[in-house]
C-alpha cells in the first residue's frame, strides 16, 4: 500500500520539481519562473473574481450540462425505445453530433445575443449529443430477457421506464456524460473567449491581451485544476450510480 | 427501408429549416432557409479559397492526429509494457489528461502567434490522450496464459510487442483512433475559429464578421461533413483491421 502511493505521488513531484527549478533563474519573458505563477495564483483568483468570473463560469456549465442531461435521456428514451423514430433520426443525429460543437457559438450568438443564455446553450448544443446517441444504444442493447419479464409481469409506465430502461441503459448514459463534461468544459471556456465581459476563459484571454504572462499562466493552472477536479467529481457521482455495474463486471471477470 | 427512413429524416429536417424562416417562424436573418445555405455552399465550391482553406483544415487535422497517433502507441506499448514504469506514471496521466486543451489556447497564442503550429499543438495534446488511454488499457488486457506461453517459448521483446501485446492492443488503440479522430477535428476547427490559424475555422469566423449569415451555415455543413467523413472512415477501417476480431466477427461493437 504505502509502495503504491509513493510510486503514484513521486512522479508529479518530481515533474513539479523539475518545472520549479528549470523555471526558477527564468528570465524568459513567457517562461515566468514556477514560483511567480504561484504567487500570482491567490491574488487573482480568489479575490473578487471568484464571485465576477469564476462562479458564474462554472454556473452557466452546471445549468448547461444539467439542461443537457435532461433533454438527452429524456429524448434518447424516447428514440432508443421506438424503431421506426430511430431509423428516421439516426442519420439526422449522425450529422448534427458530428458538426464541431465551436462552430455553434457565432451562430447561437446571432441568435441569443452574448448573454448568459448563448452560453447555457453552446454548452447545451455540445454535452446533448454524447449523451443522446449513448443513451439510444444503450436503450437498445436492453436485455431481452428482463424485457420480456418486465412484459410478463405487466410492468408499464414509469416503473419501466424507470427500472427496467434507465437502468439497463445507465453504464452508456454515464459513458456518454463523461464525454459530455469534457465537451463542456470546453466550450464553457470557448464561449467566453468570443464575446463576454466575465469568466474563466474571458480573463484568461485578458491577460494575454495585456501580456500579463505571469497571471495568465495562472489562468491556465486554474483550467487545468477545473478539469481534474470535475473529472475526480465525476468518477464519485459515477461510483455511486454505477456501483452496481461495476460490481457484476468484477464478478464476470474473476469467473 | 432503414435508408429510405433515414433519408426521410434528413430531408425533413431540411424542410423544416426551409419552411420555418419562411413562414416567419423565425427571422430569416439569422435562420436563413435551407435553399439559400445551399446555394451558397454551391458557390463556395466554386471558390479557390474555399479549397485552399478546407485542405488547411485537412492539413492540419490529419498531421496534428498521425503525430498524436504515433506518440500515443509508442508511449502506451512502452509505458504499459513495463510494470513499474506504468505504475510511476498512472496518477500523473490521471492528472494531465482531464486539463482541457483549451486551456493551453492562450499559451500557444503567446508562443507561435495565429499560425498553424499553435493550432497543431492543440490538436496533438487533445487527441494523444484518447490514444495513450486506449493503448494502455490494450495493453493492460493481454491474456495471462498467453504471456505465460510467449514466456515459456522465451520470445524476446520485440517478438512479444509483436504477436503478443500488438494483437491484443489493437482493438483498443483502433477505439482510440476513432475517438481522437473527433476531437482532433473539433480542436482544429476550435484553433482556426479562435486563434485565427487559416482554415475553415477562420473563414467561419470571418463570415461572422462581415455578417455572411448564409455563409456561415454553409461552411458549419461543410465541417459537419468533415465530422461524418472521419466517423465512417474510423469505423470502416476498424472494421478492415479487426476482421479476424471477435467483437467484428460477431458483429458486436467494441465499447468506447
Amino acid at each position: 500500500m504505502i509502495k503504491r502511493i509513493l510510486l503514484a505521488v513521486t512522479m508529479p513531484v518530481v515533474l513539479l520539481a523539475v518545472w520549479w527549478f528549470a523555471s526558477a533563474g527564468s528570465t524568459d519573458f513567457y517562461f515566468p519562473p514556477l514560483r511567480r505563477i504561484l504567487e500570482t495564483f491567490p491574488e487573482t483568483w480568489f479575490g473578487p473574481r471568484m464571485v465576477d468570473d469564476v462562479l458564474p463560469s462554472l454556473a452557466r456549465l452546471a445549468i448547461g450540462y444539467a439542461a443537457a442531461l435532461c433533454v438527452g435521456i429524456a429524448l434518447g428514451m424516447l428514440i432508443g425505445a421506438n424503431r421506426t423514430l430511430r431509423a428516421v433520426v439516426e442519420p439526422l443525429l449522425e450529422f448534427l453530433r458530428a458538426v464541431p460543437p465551436p462552430v455553434l457559438v457565432p451562430i447561437l450568438m446571432l441568435m441569443a445575443g452574448i448573454g448568459d443564455l448563448m452560453k447555457v446553450l453552446v454548452i447545451v448544443s455540445g454535452c446533448l449529443w454524447p449523451i443522446l446517441l449513448n443513451t439510444v444504444e444503450g436503450v437498445r442493447a436492453v436485455d431481452e430477457v428482463l424485457t420480456d419479464t418486465c412484459r410478463s409481469y405487466r410492468i408499464r409506465g414509469r416503473l419501466r421506464v424507470w427500472h427496467l430502461m434507465v437502468r439497463s441503459a445507465s453504464p452508456q448514459i454515464v459513458a456518454g456524460a463523461r464525454q459530455a463534461l469534457s465537451i463542456g468544459i470546453i466550450l464553457m471556456v470557448i464561449s467566453e473567449m468570443f464575446a463576454a465581459s466575465s469568466g474563466i476563459g474571458f480573463t484568461v484571454i485578458q491577460f494575454k491581451d495585456g501580456f500579463r504572462i505571469p497571471q495568465m499562466w495562472s489562468g491556465v493552472l486554474l483550467l487545468g485544476l477545473l478539469g481534474v477536479l470535475l473529472a475526480l467529481l465525476f468518477r464519485l457521482v459515477e461510483r455511486r450510480v454505477l456501483g452496481w455495474y461495476h460490481g457484476i463486471r468484477a464478478v464476470q471477470k474473476e469467473r | 427501408m432503414k435508408v429510405l427512413l433515414g433519408l426521410a429524416g434528413l430531408v425533413g429536417f431540411g424542410v423544416l429549416l426551409e419552411i420555418a424562416p419562411r413562414a416567419g417562424l423565425v427571422s430569416a436573418r439569422y435562420a436563413p432557409p435551407t435553399s439559400d445555405i445551399l446555394a451558397t455552399l454551391g458557390e463556395q465550391l466554386r471558390r479557390d479559397e474555399f479549397w485552399v482553406a478546407v485542405l488547411d483544415t485537412l492539413r492540419t487535422w490529419l498531421l496534428g492526429l498521425v503525430i498524436a497517433i504515433a506518440l500515443g502507441v509508442v508511449l502506451g506499448v512502452f509505458i504499459g509494457s513495463v510494470p513499474v514504469l506504468r505504475a510511476a506514471t498512472a496518477s500523473t496521466i490521471e492528472f494531465l489528461r482531464p486539463i482541457p486543451s483549451v486551456a493551453l489556447i492562450p499559451l500557444v497564442v503567446v508562443l507561435y502567434g495565429s499560425t498553424i503550429e499553435a493550432t497543431l499543438i492543440l490538436v496533438v495534446y487533445a487527441a494523444f490522450w484518447q490514444v495513450l488511454i486506449q493503448t494502455l488499457a490494450g495493453v493492460a488486457d493481454i491474456d495471462p496464459v498467453a504471456a505465460d506461453t510467449a514466456r515459456s517459448y522465451h520470445l524476446n521483446r520485440w517478438a512479444r510487442i509483436r504477436w503478443l501485446i500488438w494483437p491484443t492492443a489493437l482493438p483498443y488503440v483502433v477505439t482510440g483512433i476513432r475517438l481522437a479522430a473527433t476531437v482532433a477535428l473539433i480542436l482544429t476547427i476550435t484553433g482556426e475559429l479562435v486563434i485565427g490559424s487559416p482554415g475553415l475555422g477562420q473563414e467561419i469566423a470571418g463570415a461572422r464578421t462581415s455578417g455572411a449569415v448564409p455563409m456561415m451555415y454553409a461552411l458549419i455543413v461543410v465541417t459537419g461533413l468533415f465530422g461524418v467523413a472521419a466517423n465512417v472512415l474510423t469505423r470502416a477501417a476498424e472494421r478492415r483491421a479487426l476482421a479476424w476480431h471477435p467483437s467484428v466477427r460477431l458483429e458486436v461493437q467494441v465499447p468506447a
